[in-house]
C-alpha cells in the first residue's frame, strides 16, 4: 500500500498530510496519557507497535502472482483504538520511507491515512460491532484484523484514483483495486489467523489487563470465559 | 487452566500456523512462473499508464543497495520480533512462577 515517493501530485500530498495530522496528534496525546496513567499498559502498547513493525516488513506472496505486506495494525486497533494505532503506523512508515526508500516522505500523509487511520478504524468498528452482537472473542478479533489490513489497500486504491482519475475514475479505481485489494485478500486472512492466535495467548495470560483495555477503548466487555471463544 | 485444555490449544495454534503456511505456499503451486513483483511497484506502473505525462517530482534522499535493503528489512522485523519475544517470555515466566497477573 505504499504509495512511492513522488508519486502523488503536491496538492494531494498536502491534502493527506492535513487529513492525517489531527489523528496522529490526538494519538500522541493518548499515548502520553497511557504513559502517565497506565504505565502497566506500556508493554502491551510496545507489543502492538512491534506487530506493525514485523508484519509490515514482510513481503508475502499472493495467489495473484504479486507480493505485498500485511499491516499488523489489528492488535493496536482492538486494544488501543485507531488514533494510537495511527502513531504506531506513522513510526513504521517513517522508518521505511527514510531507511528503505519504501513509501516516501511526500506520500507519508496518504500512507498514514490508509494504513494508520482508515484500516484501523474499520478493524476497531468491526470488533466493537461484532462484540456488541455477542460474537465470540476470537472470531471478532479475526474479522477486525482482516479488515484493518484489507481496508488499508482499498483506501490506497481510492487515494491513487483520486489523484490519477484517468478518463473514468470508477474504472481507474477498479484497476488499482485489482492490484492492491485483490493481492491483499489472502494476506489479510493470513494476518487475521496470526493475530487471532496471539490475541488468544494474550487473553489467556493477561485476562484482567485485556478486559480493562477492551472496556476502556472499545466499550465492550469480556464476558466470555477465557478459551470459550474458540 | 487445565492441562488438557492447554494441549487442545496447542493443537489449535498449530492448525492455525499450518493454514498460514498453506496460504503462503499456495501461490507458488498455483502460479509457479509468476514473478511475485511488489504490488507497490505495480501501482506506480498503473499511474504511468494512466497519466503518461506524470513525472515523480520528488525522489528519495537515499536508496539503499539491494543487499543493504534486505538487511534493513530484516532489522525492522528483528526489532519487532525481539519486543514480541521478550513480552511472551516475560508473561510465560510470570505464570510459571505463579505471579500470573499483578
Amino acid at each position: 500500500m505504499h504509495i512511492m515517493e513522488g508519486f502523488l501530485p503536491l496538492i494531494w500530498c498536502i491534502f493527506w498530510y492535513l487529513v492525517s495530522l489531527p489523528f496522529v496528534i490526538y494519538g500522541v496525546l493518548q499515548i502520553k496519557k497511557i504513559f502517565d496513567e497506565h504505565p502497566e499498559q506500556k508493554m502491551i502498547l510496545a507489543v502492538s507497535g512491534a506487530f506493525v513493525f514485523v508484519l509490515s516488513s514482510l513481503k508475502m506472496p499472493s495467489v495473484t502472482g504479486s507480493s505485498s505486506h500485511p499491516t499488523g495494525t489489528g492488535i493496536g486497533s482492538i486494544l488501543f483504538g485507531p488514533t494510537v494505532t495511527a502513531v504506531l503506523a506513522t513510526i513504521t512508515l517513517i522508518f521505511q520511507a527514510v531507511l528503505l526508500a519504501h513509501g516516501g516522505i511526500t506520500t507519508l500523509g496518504a500512507n498514514v491515512f490508509s494504513m494508520g487511520i482508515v484500516g484501523p478504524i474499520a478493524g476497531w468498528l468491526a470488533f466493537k460491532g461484532m462484540r456488541n452482537v455477542k460474537a465470540g472473542m476470537i472470531p471478532s478479533v479475526f474479522v477486525a484484523a482482516v479488515l484493518a489490513d484489507w481496508v488499508t489497500y482499498v483506501v490506497t486504491s481510492i487515494e491513487l484514483s483520486l489523484a490519477f482519475p484517468g478518463t473514468n475514475i470508477v474504472s481507474t479505481f477498479l484497476t488499482f483495486a485489482g492490484v492492491f485489494a485483490a493481492t491483499q485478500v489472502p494476506l489479510a486472512i493470513a494476518e487475521g489467523i496470526l493475530i487471532s492466535i496471539f490475541f488468544d495467548f494474550l487473553t489467556s495470560n493477561r485476562p484482567k489487563m485485556i478486559a480493562s483495555l477492551l472496556k476502556e477503548k472499545s466499550r465492550v466487555s469480556v464476558t466470555d470465559t477465557p478459551g470459550a471463544a474458540q | 487452566m487445565s492441562e488438557n485444555k492447554n494441549n487442545n490449544k496447542i493443537w489449535l495454534y498449530a492448525l492455525g500456523f499450518l493454514i498460514l503456511i498453506g496460504i503462503l505456499a499456495l501461490p507458488f503451486l498455483l502460479k509457479p512462473s509468476a514473478e511475485f513483483a511488489g504490488a507497490d511497484d505495480q501501482g506506480s506502473d498503473i499511474i504511468m499508464e494512466n497519466a503518461p505525462g506524470y513525472t515523480p517530482w520528488f525522489s528519495s534522499f537515499w536508496e539503499p543497495p539491494a543487499e543493504t535493503e534486505s538487511m534493513l528489512f530484516a532489522t525492522q522485523a528483528a526489532i519487532g520480533a525481539i519486543i514480541i519475544g521478550y513480552f511472551v517470555g516475560y508473561i510465560r515466566g510470570r505464570s510459571a512462577t505463579g505471579k500470573a497477573e499483578e
